[in-house]
């Protein structure tokens, strides 16, 4: 699918060019940065979604999360429906565990969905933004918002630090979560980054073709909130790819401007193995690459591998092992019949 | 200093005469059915408040946590003492009465352990996760009783405990006794687990640590390189040869032994914590003499120096087995169909008990590896906990007499 272009900047290194981007990063850090303890009345923001009228989805995939699923659920859904009505809706929708993780949230009280039962007419696809494609589709928030379920440290900041800003300003349209900077040492020169794959691969890719999109400090947290209307004009990437095809893809259509970020303070959760995160970066590269050609950003890509090479040693001889590591995307889910039925909108 | 702004005057430790309340309280099936219901909320207290070490000494985070659940909950009247106690006031319909519910807001683990909780459908663990459950469910408390339309005739102060713990010897719950304006009543203390634990009466008790150094002038040629752990052994054998009565019943918990650093290197520093407890106050001075000659002599003939320091001391005492606290207690664990377990207490009823407070403590649920570093709670019996808690302040809201 071609996106209209109609935000993004040209990038060049004439000084006119970098100094306008560096004012506008500089700018939108400075209106569209957040800190999650600027949201903490919740109250307050109870009242607000109740008088614009939004209604807002928890939406968490899984695979296999019974370890860290039932404190997810019990504290999302004690402190921001029970005691707080702040969310509406909180829903797993599961690729298909094989553990306890369906039985586990369900048993209390998230509304529990398995992808494959979900628009069985598309057929079933395995990945990440599969789930999160067709949580469009299942939820019935204005506003839907994205939490992994591996978080150790689940706090209802999660939630309320990423709705808050749609909440209170309608120009914001995707809100991403970024990390560890504990306010109490806010003060003086550190280093704020993301993960290993972020810094080693996307953002230099941002630096070089979309500079603006570099001020996102955490461009693939699995964090993130998004308006419905935003949600449903965007295709989905099913793997890696997903966080930044949507980045590029909002930023295309809506310009930096639409974007906001809220520091959550600590994210404990797995670490992962080097050799995952190459295939995670690889499935990135993939997604992005296709990105600058459907942008028509680059011109004469030769047809990218599906395969991944990876090495190991077994006693004194190397051995390749290959991953196959495809990169399929699903439309914006307005093109799906079923869903315009739903939603009125034929 | 604590004041209860809608509390009338009563005389102190004088129980109001029973009176008929203005409408029937609930039955314990609405009080189990309610809880079952509110699994989500004290789950959720349990993880918000549970994750937040509380070190004695160090509770301010959690109190204040504790403190902003009161009062997103509606309870008006919320603050925090001088000590770091936190504490909450529901008001009663005639306010005749002061009940305090208290638990302990502190723990036995440090700030450096990892206090995540995991939650599956039948248990939670976590660190510390059994002494965070008191008051959880405090903070849960007011939820519980909106839900239910329990209207009281009586004050219900909810109370975080600071420092209670090890070397906090109480010092909150006592801090609060002595600056409280009004009268408390009566006391229920609420404990982790067991659940069925019904304590009203305090062991006397003393608490304090042995400190064994090896000073740098020591001499190794006249003492040997036996070092702290050996001194600190020999010690630990001279204990554990006092003798003790079988009644009153008396005891000596050597309760924590650290020394030393590595294996090749000889302990320079050994300290052992011990508590010992008694019905007799009288068994408990005499072995405590018996402890300091056992110090005094050991550190003459080892070349180390070595201090004993007492820290904490309870005295005994307590309320009958046919008091009507304790009776209306029992008769609602047997209404649950939960076998009484009872037994002394040494925490925060000890503090109730020296101020002639009736007072019981209760356990919530049942639990696994307690006081280990990971902590395992039974969620489904937790439901008959909380139900014996809203049954038991139902029950003595009229008063207490028989």
């Amino acid at each position: 699918m071609k996106l209209s272009r109609t935000h993004r900047q040209p990038s060049s290194n004439k000084p006119a060019d970098l100094k306008r981007i560096g004012t506008t990063i500089n700018g939108w850090l400075e209106t569209n940065t957040f800190h999650h303890s600027q949201f903490s009345d919740l109250r307050a923001l109870v009242e607000e979604k109740q008088r614009k009228g939004l209604t807002l989805s928890v939406c968490i995939p899984t695979l296999n999360e019974e370890a860290t699923i039932g404190k997810e659920v019990v504290v999302l859904k004690s402190e921001l429906r029970d005691r707080i009505p702040l969310v509406d809706e909180i829903a797993v929708i599961d690729s298909g565990s094989t553990d306890n993780t369906r039985d586990v949230a369900a048993e209390f009280g998230a509304d529990v969905y398995l992808a494959s039962d979900i628009l069985p007419e598309v057929g079933a696809k395995r990945g990440k933004g599969e789930n999160l494609w067709k949580a469009i589709h299942q939820l019935k928030g204005d506003i839907i918002v994205y939490v992994d379920a591996d978080i150790k440290n689940i706090h209802p900041r999660f939630v309320y630090g990423l709705v808050a800003p749609l909440i209170l300003r309608e120009e914001i349209h995707y809100v991403k979560a970024f990390y560890d900077r504990p306010l109490i040492f806010s003060e003086g020169v550190r280093p704020s980054g993301g993960g290993r794959v972020t810094e080693i691969l996307i953002r230099p890719l941002f630096s070089l073709f979309f500079p603006e999109l570099t001020a996102i400090i955490q461009p693939l947290s699995g964090e993130y909130a998004v308006r419905r209307e935003v949600l449903e004009k965007i295709p989905f990437p099913i793997g890696y790819g997903v966080e930044t095809s949507h980045l590029i893809d909002v930023y295309d259509k809506f310009g930096l401007s639409a974007f906001a970020q809220t520091d959550l303070d600590q994210r404990i959760h797995r670490n992962q193995p080097t050799a995952d995160l190459g295939k995670m970066a690889f499935g990135i590269l993939r997604a992005f690459l296709s990105r600058l050609r459907s942008l028509e950003m680059v011109r004469d890509l030769p047809e990218l591998s599906m395969i991944l090479r990876q090495f190991q040693a077994r006693d004194t001889r190397y051995e390749q092992i290959q991953f196959d590591i495809r990169e399929e995307e699903r439309p914006p889910m307005i093109e799906i019949p079923a869903y315009r039925k739903k939603m009125g909108l034929d | 200093m604590q004041e209860f702004n809608h509390v009338k005057a009563a005389s102190p430790n004088a129980p109001p005469e029973s009176s008929p309340s203005p409408s029937p309280h609930p039955s314990l099936d609405e009080f189990l059915n309610c809880a079952r219901e509110s699994r989500e909320i004290t789950l959720g207290n349990l993880v918000m408040i549970g994750e937040i070490p509380s070190p004695t000494f160090q509770e301010a985070h959690r109190v204040n946590e504790f403190v902003h659940r009161l009062i997103e909950s509606g309870v008006e009247n919320c603050s925090v003492d001088n000590v770091g106690n936190g504490i909450g006031i529901i008001a009663g319909s005639t306010g005749d009465q002061n009940i305090l519910l208290a638990a302990s807001a502190d723990s036995i683990h440090d700030n450096d352990f990892d206090h995540a909780i995991s939650v599956s459908p039948d248990k939670i663990s976590g660190c510390g996760i059994s002494d965070s459950l008191g008051i959880s469910v405090l903070a849960t408390l007011p939820i519980l009783l909106d839900r239910l339309g329990l209207k009281l005739r009586s004050n219900l102060i909810l109370l975080a405990a600071a420092r209670s713990a090890g070397r906090g010897n109480l010092e909150g719950i006592r801090y609060f006794l002595q600056h409280a304006r009004n009268p408390i009543h009566l006391g229920i203390c609420l404990k982790g687990a067991p659940l069925g634990r019904l304590s009203y009466t305090s062991l006397g008790m003393l608490r304090g640590d042995i400190t064994c150094k090896v000073p740098p002038e020591y001499d190794w040629t006249r003492y040997g390189a036996a070092g702290a752990v050996m001194t600190i052994n020999k010690i630990i054998s001279q204990i554990a040869a006092i003798p003790l009565p079988r009644q009153p019943a008396t005891n000596i918990v050597l309760g924590s032994l650290e020394a030393g650093t590595t294996y090749d290197r000889i302990a320079r520093k050994a300290v052992l914590k011990f508590e010992i407890r008694s019905e007799d106050p009288n068994q408990v001075q005499q072995i405590s003499e018996d402890i300091a000659d056992i110090v005094a002599e050991t550190e003459s003939k080892s070349g180390a120096e070595i201090a004993l320091d007492i820290f904490a001391r309870r005295a005994p005492g307590g309320i009958q087995i046919n008091h009507p606290l304790v009776r209306r207690s029992r008769d609602i664990l047997t209404q649950l169909g939960i076998p009484p377990r009872i037994m002394p207490s040494t925490s925060e009823t000890s503090a109730l008990i020296d101020q002639n407070i009736p007072s019981v403590t209760l356990g919530l649920t049942h639990g696994e590896s307690l006081s280990d570093r990971q902590e395992t709670l039974e969620i489904t019996p937790m439901f008959q906990g909380i139900a014996q808690l809203l049954g038991l302040i139902a029950a003595v809201d009229g008063g207490l007499a028989p």
